[in-house]
């Protein structure tokens, strides 16, 4: 591992046979060397200072929360309503569940027929063409799905097939489609992964007793597969609850809501009451406990979206183990 | 051979038949059915692009054509018809300015550490479990750091008192730090693919380690690097709501600038109450009025998608490129 060295042996000048080579080499070059490295190092650091400060940030005022509210505001209550005391938590949980549940309805599907038919059906040439799409879809900012929910979905497919008067404003059916539209590449990509790591000898075997494309798909890739797939469906469920702006914009509720379980109806998901409150700062601070429950929101959602990354990039590295 | 054979002399039909009897006579239904329902779902993901394209240009195109370039310049107003998102444009320049000088030197510097220089152990392991973990962060949790520690930090910089002290230097720092983990991520990947030999023989005719990332690894892991770069820059652009957290203005904005060049590039900028691209599509697309919420917004879109779709295309088109280049 000792790469710092170079040797400096004797230049042309003394031609005579050297008594000594010193070979640590150039001082200057050595002083950058463990310069550069030290840079590198403390680049590398930053990352975990900035995991420490979003933790200091989230209990340093999430804690003011704990220790003031009165918590039959948040359990007993069902309105969220920072501005009036009100913190039903579970107002906004169920909401996060139905959003992100719908938007799972959407993505699991098409996110993992997609995969399965860029990688197990599409020759190299259509592959190369239809997966730049998914790509372009990945890289749509969550606004611009946003205004798509609240201006195209909700009044064109969950009005047309709920009944108009579910169209005329967003609803959580709406934010959820728009949800899952977004998580559908992230689907489509992350099994796309796990299949292509299904090594091409079991295919061929499965080919060679005179099983068909369809058979060796569902019984044997797929099987195969399986925990890659689930690590898909886990890290969409995770990119869904912590989405924000969709269910901002097209969720059909303002700055408070009522504990509502009604799909079809408006209703602030954990990270649409944190957004609402944030424009709202400039009226509410000061206003009781509004600011420090954002940070109170915020601890739980950040805990909530670690544990099922945690859980899927375990399935992930799963994969990677045994093939 | 008997295939060939038989398919070379009696033509397309003959070849069908004996396909068709070692198939066993039948085509197989159901697996086209199951080739076709999968194919058609991705063509459900082509549709909804289309659609969200077509209805997009369809509804703010309008604006452009009727006010052309006053949309641009023009600042936020109540008036639908003199609302322009100059100040958006300004935010947002800056916003992928701080992502440049921040993320881009900070995020390749840790990735050459944990490919080039860390030891195998728990400490490396540690740092890349935490780089993962921080990649799965909810955007809107990253507002909250913002809030609570870049507006504290940089509070002595503001120009403005009081509630209103969240300023754009803030707000890019906050998303500067939202996209370090991909470029991490994205630049580490580019120097893993950089082949070993290459290095070898460098460290073989005596170069350091610092001088082999340099002459070697570097430029063969440039374009995944700048792709990656390219990528987190988009991100930052279009992502709205940890600026929101941060205090973005979600309303009016007085003060800061017009659209002249001079203005635009003025670091003062920095130090003032801010909005950005994204937080403009949010709050007209959030008014009642429909001038707002379908035009407006839509226009606003166009020019944020503008950008950042041409972003996205160079580093798609360069990726391919080089995978090219390389696979050949």
């Amino acid at each position: 591992m000792a790469v710092g060295t170079s040797a400096t042996v004797g230049g042309p000048g003394d031609a005579g046979a050297p008594a000594r080579v010193d070979l640590s080499g150039d001082p200057r070059r050595q002083r950058r060397e463990r310069a550069m490295g030290g840079l590198f190092f403390v680049a590398a650091l930053a990352s975990l200072a900035i995991s420490l400060l979003i933790l200091i940030s989230l209990f340093s005022n999430g804690w003011d929360f704990f220790s003031n509210v009165i918590w039959a505001n948040v359990f007993s209550s069902d309105v969220w309503s920072p501005r009036s005391d009100s913190y039903s938590i579970t107002t906004l949980l169920v909401a996060s569940l139905i959003v992100t549940g719908i938007a799972m309805v959407v993505a699991v599907p098409l996110g993992l027929c997609s995969a399965v038919y860029l990688s197990e059906y599409a020759r190299p040439r259509i592959r190369q063409t239809l997966k730049p799409i998914l790509e372009v879809l990945a890289g749509i900012p969550s606004v611009v799905i946003g205004v798509f929910a609240l201006t195209f979905i909700a009044p064109e497919v969950v009005g047309r097939v709920f009944g108009e008067e579910h169209g005329r404003t967003g609803s959580m059916m709406a934010a959820g489609i728009g949800v899952g539209i977004l998580a559908i590449p992230l689907v489509a990509s992350v099994s796309e992964d796990a299949l292509a790591a299904v090594p091409g000898t079991l295919r061929e075997a499965s080919a060679g007793l005179g099983a068909r494309r369809m058979h060796t798909t569902i019984r044997v890739v797929l099987p195969a597969a399986v925990s890659g797939i689930v690590a898909a469906v886990i890290l969409a469920v995770s990119r869904a609850i912590g989405e924000t702006m969709v269910v901002f914009i097209a969720g059909g509720a303002a700055d408070s809501a009522r504990f509502e379980s009604n799909p079809l109806e408006g209703s602030l998901t954990m990270t649409a009451a944190m957004a609402s409150l944030a424009t709202g700062t400039d009226q509410v601070r000061g206003a009781g406990l509004a600011v420090a429950s954002l940070y109170f929101v915020g601890v739980i959602l950040f805990f909530f979206t670690l544990g099922l990354n945690m859980l899927g990039n375990r399935f992930v590295r799963r994969v990677r183990q045994v093939y | 051979m008997a295939l060939t054979t038989i398919s070379s002399s009696g033509g397309p039909t003959a070849r069908a038949q004996v396909e068709a009897a070692l198939r066993g006579e039948r085509t197989d239904v159901r697996g086209r059915i199951f080739e076709v329902a999968l194919l058609s779902s991705l063509f459900v993901s082509l549709l909804i692009l289309a659609i969200l394209i077509f209805r997009i240009i369809g509804d703010g195109a309008s604006v452009y054509t009727d006010r052309g370039v006053d949309f641009l310049e023009g600042r936020l107003s109540s008036d639908e018809t003199k609302a322009g998102i100059s100040q958006g444009l300004i935010g947002s320049l800056w916003i992928a300015v701080g992502v440049v000088v921040i993320s881009l030197p900070l995020g390749i510097a840790a990735a050459i550490y944990l490919e080039e220089y860390a030891p195998r152990n728990r400490l490396t392991r540690f740092i890349e479990l935490n780089i993962r973990n921080l990649a799965g962060v909810p955007s809107v949790v990253y507002g909250l750091l913002g809030l609570a520690i870049f507006v504290e930090a940089l509070n002595g910089f503001s120009s403005s008192e009081g509630a209103s002290r969240s300023t754009l230097a803030a707000a890019a720092v906050t998303l500067a730090v939202l996209v370090l983990p991909v470029v991490i991520i994205t630049t580490a990947e580019a120097i893993r693919a950089v082949p070993s030999t290459l290095r070898e023989g460098a460290y073989g005719v005596g170069a350091t380690r610092w001088e082999v990332i340099r002459t070697q690894v570097l430029p063969y892991a440039a374009p995944g690097i700048l792709t990656g770069a390219l990528l987190s820059i988009a991100r930052a652009v279009g992502e709205a709501a940890p600026i929101i957290v941060v205090g973005a203005v979600t309303g009016l904005l007085g003060g800061t600038g017009g659209l002249a060049p001079g203005d635009v590039f003025n670091p003062d900028n920095l130090f003032h109450r801010f909005t950005a691209m994204p937080v403009v599509v949010t709050t007209w697309a959030k008014q009642p009025e429909e001038a707002f919420k379908i035009h407006n917004a839509a226009a606003a879109i166009i020019a944020m998608m503008v950008f950042i779709v041409v972003i996205n295309s160079i580093a798609i088109v360069l990726r391919n490129r080089f995978e090219k280049k390389r696979s050949a």
